[in-house]
């Protein structure tokens, strides 16, 4: 996908816009409700930490991307029905958040960061070695065999052990661009 | 100790004591380094007394604005019939700062007894520690170290046998730089948008759930079991500068430095020796150029001016900057400024939560005129502009993100104009190309 002209002084593209707009990509097990058997006790547990319903909201999406990969409408709808909220709320709150994806990603998500501390320690150089090694050749992109999505984030509050890396929920520290391929060959 | 380095002798451990030893990540380890004996001993006393030794031993907040803790406890009424709430900000996002980050992995103990002891000094039966979602393994250990303690019934409805209700539960973030304002991580924990709220009401007034609230940094209320068991003297005794700054500080130590780390010193040890003691100076055949030593929203220093700072809230004032966080990023002599200053101007335009105009249009004004100068495209009234959008951007929108953004560029222009002006009067950028370690002199030159 390429990128449309932008003029909002940033030239990173929000996930929303990166969003695909048809139902493309929405799987069977997407129309499937999320909240039954554990995950809904799982949610009823949580419920019982806070005095509203609401404040369960940024748990039970954690939830929806646990068991789904992603944060589907279809999820975002189960949810608000769920915590007596509406789905347009949901999806407000769904969008503030950078770490909820709003259309599926590859089966690896990789999260270099490129922010002051890391950039001045080759940060941009890691990020070219994993897009060319994990053929994903563009951010935010997934790439042809479905393994990798690499996005560049802000400050991962590692910057003592740069250039850190989140592939899933496994965070690899001091990174360099020569540690890339041996990185990304020994993922399963 | 300079975690992942060896503890240099003029270091002061206390809370980076077990940083690196996976033993005192359990329980049983913590309880046989001394853990929750504060906390036994705190359940035995008056709220109010608690408050005083904190308030006694000098202790501010260690998340960046410096506020004295026992002063901030102190406003929160007791016996106002309301539920009150503590919430423990780990949310630890700003550029430079990984301290919290080491506490929790190392010693989610420590932080687990110093929400409990905050909790029952503000009169709070709850306590929230809201933690960035990108740390995965600090949730763990939080986790699991907030599952044991209620397993073994230092937390729930009768801690420590005292009778007394104590709660702790985390809350994972889910990607906001923004939320780490106290505003609005409270609107984050309710499920909202993370946008900061108009203060007044304060937090103690009407914080989380619209109730008495206090908000504390990880660091600071890992602080607070230290001084229950050695007294509020001997925190105050912790101290080689001004007397208002008092005790230990982590500070993480990265970017161009031959050992980054975190390093504990007493309040006011000489910032020189510290960078090239403790920290083994800039890298090999590289000098410094430029330090931000309280993470990125505070004034940059050139070295000149770091190496003449007293490392405490005040002397880093004198010289023109903030202790902040304790985020110290060293930039050396190969590094272009005006590139990392448009990457620090991307990043507040990129964590803006664009509720306020001259935040949301300031920083993407901002970064779109500094990558252009960046890119050899700009001119000299660029220069202009920015000051004068940054002074748009300063003291006039709800919550600081807005003002962080402006005070890198202010300072960036004031002290490093010369490599913008090389940027554009060259017309691209002199470091591109140039030999490492060259220096602006021989880029600008070249």
């Amino acid at each position: 996908m390429s990128a449309p002209p932008t003029d909002s002084g940033s030239s990173s593209l929000t996930e929303l816009e990166r969003a695909p707009r048809s139902d493309a990509h929405m799987r069977a097990e997407d129309y499937q409700p999320v909240f039954t058997g554990p995950a809904r006790a799982e949610l009823n547990e949580l419920l019982t930490h806070y005095p509203t319903k609401m404040a369960a909201l940024l748990p039970a999406l954690w939830i929806v991307q646990r068991e789904r990969g992603w944060v589907s409408e279809p999820a975002m709808a189960e949810v608000a029905a769920v915590l007596g909220l509406t789905p347009a709320y949901v999806k407000g709150v769904v969008t503030f958040y950078t770490m909820y994806h709003q259309h599926p990603v590859g089966k690896y998500f990789v999260q270099v960061c490129t922010t002051s501390p890391c950039n001045v320690c080759g940060a941009e150089d890691v990020v070219r070695a994993i897009l060319k090694h994990s053929g994903a050749g563009e951010l935010g992109v997934t790439s042809g065999d479905g393994r990798f999505t690499v996005i560049e984030v802000e400050c991962l509050g590692a910057c003592g052990f740069a250039t850190p890396v989140m592939i899933n929920e496994d965070f690899i520290e001091s990174v360099s661009a020569e540690r890339v391929p041996e990185i990304l060959d020994s993922l399963p | 100790m300079g975690f992942p380095h060896r503890s240099h002798p003029r270091e002061t451990p206390v809370l980076s004591q077990h940083f690196g030893d996976p033993d005192a990540r359990s329980l049983a380890g913590w309880r046989q380094r001394g853990g929750y004996r504060a906390l036994e001993q705190a359940l035995t006393m008056e709220p109010a007394a608690i408050v005083g030794i904190v308030k006694e031993s000098g202790l501010r907040g260690r998340g960046g604005a410096g506020f004295p803790t026992g002063l901030k406890w102190s406003f929160m009424k007791p016996g106002d019939g309301k539920p009150h709430y503590l919430c423990c900000n780990a949310d630890e996002s700003e550029p430079g700062t990984f301290k919290d980050r080491e506490i929790m992995r190392w010693t989610p103990h420590a932080l687990v007894e110093g929400c409990a002891i905050g909790a029952y000094a503000i009169g709070a039966e709850t306590a929230y520690v809201y933690i960035r979602g990108e740390f995965t393994e600090p949730l763990q250990r939080m986790t699991d170290a907030v599952r044991e303690a209620y397993a073994e019934g230092i937390l729930g409805p009768n801690a420590l046998g005292s009778g007394k209700r104590v709660d702790v539960y985390v809350h994972k973030g889910a990607g906001a730089y923004i939320c780490g304002e106290e505003t609005a991580l409270m609107n984050s924990l309710e499920g909202r948008r993370g946008n900061p709220r108009i203060k007044p009401p304060f937090p103690a007034v009407a914080g989380l759930f619209g109730k008495p609230t206090t908000i504390n940094n990880v660091e600071t209320l890992a602080a607070v079991p230290h001084i229950i068991n050695n007294g509020a003297e001997w925190y105050k005794a912790m101290c080689q500068g001004n007397p208002k700054s008092t005790g230990t500080k982590l500070y993480s130590v990265c970017g161009n430095i031959a050992r980054p780390g975190n390093y504990e010193v007493v309040m006011g040890f000489p910032f020189k020796d510290f960078l090239y003691d403790l920290c083994g100076g800039p890298p090999p055949g590289r000098r410094f150029k430029a330090i931000i030593p309280g993470g990125s929203s505070v004034p940059i220093q050139t070295i000149a001016e770091a190496e003449a700072t007293v490392m405490d809230y005040e002397g880093f004032v004198a010289e023109g900057t903030m202790l902040g966080s304790g985020g110290v990023i060293c930039i050396d002599d190969a590094q272009c400024m005006v590139k990392q200053i448009a990457r620090l101007a991307r990043f507040y335009a990129h964590e803006s939560c664009a509720q306020c105009t001259q935040c949301r249009e300031g920083t993407a004004w901002t970064t779109k005129i500094m990558e252009r100068i960046e890119a050899g495209q700009g001119t000299r009234e660029d220069l202009d502009t920015l000051l004068e959008i940054a002074d748009n951007m300063t003291g006039k929108t709800i919550c600081v993100l807005s003002d962080s953004c402006a005070v890198p560029v202010v300072s960036g222009i004031q002290k490093f104009r010369d490599e913008f002006e090389a940027h554009i009067t060259q017309q691209r950028c002199p470091f591109r190309g140039a030999a490492a370690g060259g220096g602006v002199a021989t880029a600008v030159a070249a």
